[in-house]
């Protein structure tokens, strides 16, 4: 029965090409237009960290002098060195990373190659342990490398390729700002989207190829980027950050459980109210602890044009499905006499809804699959923008799974009013005016 | 035409569903369309923001050199006296940042030292002879002397005393300092006190919060080195910039072979850079509203054709009763207008009630009443052209088919 309703929904619809055309088409665009900002937004607003980032925390406090209160409720996203230091030997979490962003020249001991600027990121030894950050070769460095401030570097996959030919490139050296270091690890393509860790680099910039200890960093003076927010009159002299009123450095700590997260929240709310005491912080001991994704959103990460865009495709996709029940509707009540007869040869009104149902459910389908391209289409044209989010946009299984089935239903279901309508027919009166 | 109206309404109580679906298609296109143009206007002032520099003739180089950096002030003068050797480079600096350049350097604002938060934050411009190079307009009090200006590292190292002097915008000036004269006014910027010796007419900052605060910005005399975040900003004769920028980045390679040519741009990158997602946003809000006003258009004739395709025995019957051609088809363009009358008022609520939410969003401005009408003519007319053809076609049904059954 199936078949044959199929059979005769072609058929009808193979009746006015024009108008089935336009339809799907409809449907198309609007299934197209939404699966492509569905799948932005979901990219934009995903979790860097799977199965982690309930468990990651940034400790929060206001080290800030009493001069400058621009944002009095909203609290550092930095800590300076000294906190950042007594924090991280305190080791009171399970994992703790202080860092800072860099970017440095890399030279090839190929000469034909000029020296390049990378993307680097100058941290302790925890970081890749923490984040999950996988290993093609090697390993990361250990905490004894960061108090003795070896010279050690972890390359990125990139970095890899480019000056070793993928090569395992475990013990060999990497040149960078004058510098000699021995590679330890070399690391599985790996980027954080959004990259949370450290937000004043770009929310969606691409991750660091050049993962140094932060005590060799300092120690041989590699070059520090990213932002820096300072107070008093103290000199923030680049050489002399150890010691200046700035916050510049990012620290991330593993908690396992709720109760580790009560514990530390109690020490770090002791670490401030002791500091407050000591007169190192001048502003009342307030402190946070928000998780990944309770960061994330505090700091609004997704573009607020993303946003816009969803309703945007959302309102045309409305606008596509009111038209298509409309001209469905009017052409299956053009039908009215043909459904007449067929409910007086005694087709129930089940099995005429059922055939007009099929012949929307034949639109909804053709148009969601003509949607998908558009979908792949829009998403190649995202790609093709500036900036370092857009290169994000690909579809994932699930998300295109999804979206998907949701567009066909919604059209589907956009279906079942005209054949409602219709298989209410009266059949006498249709029969009547033949 | 009005006699029209009557039999017109009792047809569409009769298709009620199908009636109201289109008014509901005119009326979501009606509010979108409206919202959208109003936030393709909001996009291209804000894209159109003019940065008061010459923008034609300017060029950023942004070099790192490698290893251990001795004498900053050394290697700066021998860049800046090889960009000034390139035949047609006119001014050259080094300089922090740029209008709408990206990378903003900011800093609190006050009117008195002991003010609890700052009046403003502003959005400070470093570099010597900044001002020349870039081509910004001086309107009050005069430039930085030669002997006012001093090394940022110098500076930052407390080496070398600030000459407590500063330039600021008009607009700052008469926020700061409404009705009077900003010049030789004291202000509090990080701590220090400066004074003010100059205003400029605009000088955007290189990244903007609040679009209202896009002129929110200082220029301190300090002599900016690659070493803390500077670049060569180089000005070229009218029309000569792409080859200038060419040499430039040749020039600085000569000085020093080893080093890393970071970002060489011309201004006009920079600031499309800078307007890139606008830009996207403003053709994508222009690609949904064409699309949404084809399908509409298209929605009309499909179902105008239908009715009338429904209706061909009564249109014969009129006609056999004596109604003319024209009749018939002011008929259908009554009963299209009719319909895009309820959808455009419909959507005019709509509208208004997107633009709320997007005010509260987006902090957009409210939808200004001109957008209604306008809206109102375009839906008005798009109704009618697309409902032409098949009313046509009507008006061409011939009276004899009212005697076929």
């Amino acid at each position: 029965m199936f078949g044959y309703y199929v059979e005769l929904a072609v058929r009808s619809l193979r009746r006015s090409k024009a108008l089935t055309a336009l339809m799907i088409l409809a449907v198309a665009l609007g299934i197209g237009a939404s699966i492509t900002t569905l799948t932005v937004l979901h990219v934009l607003s995903g979790d860097p960290l799977p199965g982690r980032s309930a468990s990651v925390f940034m400790p929060q406090m206001d080290p800030r002098d009493k001069e400058r209160d621009d944002h009095p409720d909203e609290l550092p996203t930095q800590v300076t060195w000294a906190d950042g230091m007594n924090l991280l030997h305190a080791a009171r979490a399970r994992r703790q990373a202080l860092m800072a962003a860099g970017s440095t020249p890399v030279q090839s001991d190929d000469l034909a190659i000029d020296p390049f600027i990378v993307p680097a990121r100058y941290t302790t030894a925890d970081f890749f342990a923490m984040f999950g950050v996988p290993f093609r070769y090697g390993q990361g460095w250990t905490a004894a490398d960061d108090e003795s401030r070896t010279r050690v570097a972890v390359i990125g996959a990139e970095l890899n390729d480019r000056l070793f030919r993928g090569e395992n490139s475990v013990g060999r050296t990497l040149h960078v700002d004058d510098v000699d270091l021995r590679v330890v690890g070399v690391l599985a393509p790996w980027r954080a989207v959004p990259h949370f860790y450290d937000l004043n680099s770009g929310n969606y910039s691409v991750g660091e190829e050049v993962y140094v200890p932060l005590g060799t960093a300092r120690a041989a003076k590699l070059k520090r980027n990213g932002s820096i927010e300072c107070w008093g009159n103290k000199s923030s002299d680049e050489a002399n950050m150890e010691t200046a009123n700035c916050v510049w450095l990012q620290f991330w700590v593993q908690l396992d459980d709720p109760a580790a997260v009560a514990s530390y929240r109690r020490f770090l709310d002791g670490y401030v109210h002791q500091q407050v005491a000591l007169g190192r912080f001048e502003r009342p001991a307030v402190s946070a602890l928000p998780n990944v994704m309770q960061f994330l959103d505090q700091q609004r990460v997704v573009p607020s044009d993303v946003k816009l865009q969803v309703w945007l495709a959302l309102g045309f996709f409305a606008v596509c499905l009111v038209n298509t029940v409309g001209l469905m509707l009017a052409k299956f009540m053009r039908r009215a006499g043909e459904v007449g007869v067929r409910r007086a040869l005694g087709a129930s009104r089940r099995s005429v809804f059922a055939q007009l149902l099929v012949e929307a459910a034949v639109i909804g389908l053709a148009g969601g699959i003509g949607g998908l391209g558009l979908a792949v289409l829009g998403l190649a044209m995202v790609r093709m923008q500036p900036g370092a989010s857009a290169e994000l946009a690909h579809l994932d299984l699930t998300m295109l799974g999804t979206t998907f089935v949701i567009s066909i239903a919604a059209a589907i279901a956009a279906g079942l009013i005209p054949a409602w309508r219709t298989c209410r027919i009266a059949p006498a009166l249709q029969l009547k005016s033949q | 035409m009005l006699t029209d109206v009557r039999p017109i309404v009792s047809t569409l109580r009769r298709h009620r569903l199908t009636a109201t679906l289109l008014v509901l298609q005119i009326a979501l296109t009606c509010a979108i369309v409206c919202n959208a143009v109003f936030l393709i206007g909001d996009r291209v002032s804000w894209m159109l923001t003019p940065s008061g520099i010459a923008e034609g003739d300017l060029m950023r180089i942004i070099v790192s050199d490698i290893g251990p950096r001795r004498d900053l002030h050394a290697r700066v003068e021998a860049d800046l006296a090889a960009l000034r050797a390139i035949p047609g480079a006119q001014a050259v600096t080094v300089g922090n940042s740029l209008p709408f350049g990206g990378n903003a350097w900011n800093s609190g604002l006050k009117l008195d030292r002991s003010q609890q938060s700052p009046s403003a934050t502003v959005a400070m411009f470093y570099g010597e002879s900044l001002v020349e190079t870039l081509g910004t307009r001086l309107v009050g009090g005069r430039l930085f002397r030669p002997q006012e200006y001093a090394w940022v590292d110098d500076l930052v190292a407390g080496k070398a005393t600030s000459s407590h002097v500063a330039m600021m915008t008009s607009d700052l000036a008469n926020r700061l300092f409404p009705g009077e004269s900003a010049i030789g006014k004291e202000v509090f910027v990080g701590g220090e006190p400066v004074r003010v010796v100059g205003v400029l007419e605009r000088l955007p900052a290189a990244r903007v919060g609040a679009r209202e605060d896009v002129n929110n910005t200082l220029m301190m005399p300090w002599r900016m080195v690659p070493a803390y975040g500077g670049g060569y900003f180089v000005r070229a004769r009218h029309g000569e910039a792409a080859h200038v920028l060419k040499d430039a980045v040749a020039a600085l390679k000569r000085v020093e072979p080893r080093r890393v040519i970071v970002e060489a741009r011309l201004y006009s990158d920079i600031r499309g850079r800078y307007f890139a997602n606008d830009r996207a946003m403003t053709v994508l809000l222009a690609a949904v509203s064409v699309a949404l006003l084809v399908v509409t258009a298209l929605g009309i004739v499909g179902l105008a054709s239908f009715w009338v395709a429904q209706r061909r025995r009564q249109i014969g019957v009129r006609r056999a009763l004596g109604a003319s051609r024209t009749a018939i088809l002011r008929y259908f363009q009554t009963e299209n207008f009719l319909l895009a009358s309820m959808g455009i008022a419909l959507g005019m609520a709509l509208a208004y009630g997107i633009n709320v939410l997007l005010m509260r969003q987006y902090e957009l401005p409210r939808l200004p009443w001109t957008y209604l009408p306008v809206g109102a003519i375009v839906l008005w007319g798009l109704g009618q052209a697309a409902v032409l053809a098949p009313a046509l076609r009507a008006a061409s049904v011939p009276p004899v088919v009212a005697t076929r059954g």
